[in-house]
């Protein structure tokens, strides 16, 4: 399609964003994998030293470590379960013939346009306090002990809050999805004598499995950065209830100044993030090809 | 003027060689059809002549001028694309407008010629509107109109009529030849519709992987196919092409015989055939037979000759409109 | 389309719908209600109906002197997402107008920098942020947005820019429009539904952005984000005045959403599903 002419001036015109991403990936990645191999401590930068594999060592003996995996992989798993579920479910309902379709669809995305900090901070004060919140009111009114979410139950709070910012996201893709179903395909499995569950099971389901997919995909790799909503309501805590790997490595870095150990958490983390992201790029990939 | 020669052009896309080496002379004034199945290279073939592609070896000269590297608009052509390719965001005066607003037209020159053009298309009640609020036919006016307007040395036609429905395609057909007898500037059009090629070409290019089959005047192409790719290819519905003994005992591999060169008869024959299908036109109909010892034939009838699925009719060829093929394929001179 | 629903069945399945969404938007609500009450009334037990009170509004902007992190994340956000967009736009029309066997790969590429985990380069980050000054200022922090969301970028107009049909493209060139006259006459006016697009939603993104915007800053550049993630730790009740200062800090963002929806699929599906 192109003449030698626009393929040079093509070339040309990808450098900058091309060399900005490359220096963005590889510079500061080499250097945490550097730092990774070294006894560095901000506190005492001028004593550095080779450490071989010591910070890997002591960041995977460290109890806490396997605590923020768990508490990583439960965080990921439970949004996505709730996420996915739900946002099925909400967006076969707002697919029904309903009135004030659109308002609908505004009300039920509006939680991801609220800032992490600012959907946390509203959960932690004004729903889940256990003195002043409405589940805490709700609780008084059946005269119910009102329970202290974030003391006992850290980590799930955690979940919900973060499964009510991305329930909206699973929702309008899904509901996407299930729009872009072909309504001549719908009618000829009528014709097929199929009824509504068989539709469903034949029809639906093979037709949103995709956009599940990229849903989970997609959610994964941000879920596996979950940090604002953690350090504005538990800060990890209590102990490292709520601690997920993302967490646990800024506290290493930042709180205690363990450059060395914070680039060793570092490397793991990329190494699972790639785990998911190789499965995301074959899924994005394909569709690439059509 | 417009007087295109193409000298051993190719073009390899990596490995593949979709145009191995291509001669061609277009003389001025010639309305030129190239015509061949899909991923025969026409498109490909024009688009280097458009200059919209790099040769990979060879030259184009337009009017004695060597072109072969120079940009699209350098070449004095316009083209006319399959779909359309008109300016969304423009009005159709703009549209027509925007190769004479690129060539540094005064406003006053470019407002006379879009009307002139918007007159001779039938647009003149249309150039205030978008694209999108036209039909398919007028769309292709527009686009017409925007290829017209620049005076080009040759127009470049790339299948377009293949977006339009039957009837609109006949009218159509119709008005660009009558264009081209009006404005007497080169045409090179491609298609794969061997119905356009006939109706419209001075000249008809056949190509087929690549290479070109035969170039000649469509009632040379019809009459004496050079080959059976061509044979087969030109004239509605296809020639007959029969192997075996009827072939070997006129001196052939391949005879072919025209379904409109074999004369039917209810009672007797050269071949005894049964009726699988018959389309009636109205006019003619063409009856698609079963032929004992040689397999599936098709017949041209008059519309008058009654025969229905089942029915058995006798064949006789014309044998004086034989066309005989060697084991190569190519025809036998006689 | 086809055929009617019955009554009885739409106000069935609308009082569901309405139910659902109404939870679901239920917190945000409560944050605009309580926003409106005074301190006492916050307080003081489930209500829907505030006295009405601005009082907490204004209070935000003389204590906390609300409208310079406000300034900051329209900075940074906008900021940010122009760059990004200059350096995007060019690359992006190369891949889409002029794709070659690498630009897939390319492309892919472009998305893995995106599953890089922030935390990962943190302290790298953070010490060449040092090095160089660039600690809580806004210029470090339009970089840092600009290089997180260049990859969605990219991507985003690459969508919009391939559905822009070739043809075109070289009709124009067939009718003498140079490369720059083709850029402005004809690409630009058929890309600007798809670069406003990838504006808005790009703007949101950094908009809301909370791992680095509180990771670089402390005060001068500190955008919403980190404004209130610093109210974290309770000193005194202060809820409605927080209530404010989150109504004001997501009210803008949310309107922008409201019209970015069908864009919003498409971005950060990487066009994976439209």
């Amino acid at each position: 399609m192109a003449t030698q002419n626009t393929r040079t001036l093509a070339r040309l015109m990808m450098a900058p964003s091309v060399v900005v991403l490359l220096i963005w990936m590889a510079v500061p990645l080499a250097m945490t994998l550097y730092y990774s191999f070294q006894n560095y401590n901000l506190l005492t930068p001028q004593n550095v030293s080779f450490a071989g594999f010591f910070n890997y060592q002591y960041f995977y003996t460290d109890p806490a470590f396997f605590q923020s995996i768990w508490n990583t992989l439960l965080l990921v798993l439970g949004v996505l379960a709730i996420t996915v579920i739900g946002g099925t479910a909400i967006a076969l309902l707002i697919d029904q013939p309903i009135f004030g379709q659109g308002i609908v669809r505004i009300l039920v995305i509006s939680p991801f346009f609220v800032m992490p900090p600012v959907a946390a901070l509203i959960w932690k004060n004004m729903i889940m306090h256990p003195g002043y919140g409405v589940f805490a009111d709700i609780a008084k009114f059946f005269g119910v002990q009102p329970i202290d979410w974030f003391a006992q139950y850290p980590l799930f709070s955690v979940i919900i809050i973060v499964a009510w910012q991305w329930l909206p996201f699973a929702t309008l893709i899904l509901l996407t999805a299930l729009q872009s179903l072909d309504s001549e395909q719908r009618e000829a499995a009528e014709m097929d004598g199929a009824n509504f569950f068989n539709r469903f099971i034949y029809l639906t389901i093979p037709h949103l499995s995709r956009a599940v997919t990229v849903v989970i995909l997609i959610q994964t790799i941000f879920l596996l950065g979950i940090y604002a909503e953690i350090l504005v309501t538990t800060n990890g805590g209590p102990g490292y209830a709520s601690t997920n790997l993302t967490f646990l490595i800024y506290r290493t870095a930042r709180l205690g100044y363990d450059v060395g150990g914070g680039a060793a958490g570092g490397i793991i983390a990329v190494v699972l993030a790639n785990i998911v992201a190789i499965f995301l790029m074959r899924a994005v990939g394909k569709n690439l090809d059509k | 003027m417009g007087s295109i020669t193409l000298k051993n052009v190719q073009k390899h896309f990596g490995e593949a060689k979709v145009i191995p080496s291509v001669d061609l002379e277009i003389k001025d004034g010639e309305f030129v059809v190239f015509v061949g199945p899909s991923g025969s290279g026409k498109s490909t073939l024009l688009r280097l002549i458009a200059g919209l592609e790099d040769l990979t070896g060879g030259t184009i000269t337009i009017d004695g001028k060597d072109v072969t590297d120079a940009a699209p608009a350098a070449r004095g052509l316009a083209m006319v694309f399959q779909s359309y390719a008109l300016y969304p965001h423009m009005t159709v005066r703009k549209n027509i407008a925007f190769p004479l607003k690129m060539a540094k037209m005064e406003q006053a020159a470019i407002d006379k010629k879009v009307e002139a053009a918007a007159n001779v298309l039938n647009l003149t009640d249309y150039l205030e509107r978008r694209p999108s609020q036209l039909s398919g036919g007028q769309r292709q006016r527009v686009a017409i109109g925007r290829a017209i307007v620049r005076e080009p040395s040759a127009f470049l036609f790339d299948e377009p009529l293949s977006n339009l429905d039957a009837a609109l395609r006949g009218t159509m057909r119709l008005e660009i030849s009558d264009l081209h007898n009006q404005l007497k500037t080169t045409m090179i059009y491609v298609t794969h519709d061997q119905i356009e090629a006939m109706t419209m070409a001075d000249k008809i290019v056949v190509l087929n992987r690549g290479n070109i089959e035969q170039v000649g005047s469509p009632m040379e192409l019809y009459l004496t196919p050079r080959n059976l790719f061509v044979a087969g290819f030109i004239g509605s519905p296809r020639m007959n092409l029969l192997t075996g003994d009827y072939a070997k005992a006129k001196g052939a591999t391949t005879a072919g015989i025209r379904p409109e060169h074999l004369t039917l008869s209810k009672e007797s024959g050269t071949w005894k055939g049964r009726v699988t299908v018959a389309e009636h036109l109205g006019a003619d109909t063409f009856l698609h037979l079963d032929v004992e010892g040689i397999g599936q034939m098709t017949a041209r009838a008059s519309g008058e000759f009654g025969a229905h699925h089942g029915d058995t009719v006798y064949l006789t060829p014309d044998e004086t409109r034989l066309h005989r093929f060697d084991d190569k394929g190519l025809a036998i001179k006689a | 389309m086809a055929r009617s629903v019955t009554t009885g069945a739409k106000i069935g399945w609308s009082i569901a719908a309405w139910v659902v969404a109404l939870l679901i938007f239920f917190p945000i609500l409560y944050a605009v209600i309580t926003s409106l009450k005074t301190e006492q009334e916050a307080i003081a037990g489930f209500s829907l109906i505030p006295s009405g009170t601005f009082e907490n509004y204004i209070t935000v902007q003389t204590q906390r002197d609300y409208f310079k992190p406000f300034m900051n994340s329209v900075i940074l956000s906008v900021g940010s997402t122009i760059l990004a967009l200059i350096i995007a736009i060019p690359s992006a029309w190369a891949m889409a107008f002029a794709p070659t066997k690498r630009t897939k790969d390319i492309l892919m590429w472009m998305l893995s920098t995106k599953m890089m985990p922030s935390v990962a380069v943190l302290l790298p980050i953070f010490i060449i942020f040092r090095t160089f000054g660039l600690l809580d200022s806004r210029v470090g922090l339009t970089i840092m947005l600009t290089l997180i969301n260049l990859p969605i970028v990219v991507w985003m107009l690459y969508t919009y820019f391939r559905e822009i049909p070739g043809e075109i493209l070289e009709a124009a060139r067939m009718d003498g429009a140079s490369l720059w006259k083709e850029i402005v006459y004809v690409l630009t006016p058929m890309a600007i539904p798809g670069i406003a697009s990838t504006l808005l939603l790009n703007i949101i993104l950094a908009w809301n952005e909370a791992f680095w915007t509180i990771q670089l800053t402390t005060t001068n550049a500190a955008p919403l984000t980190a404004f209130i993630a610093s109210f974290s730790s309770p000193q005194g009740l202060f809820w409605a005045k927080l209530s404010a200062a989150s109504t004001m800090a997501i009210a803008p963002i949310l309107i922008l959403g409201w019209f970015s929806q069908k864009q919003l699929v498409r971005g950060l599906t990487f066009g994976a599903v439209k």
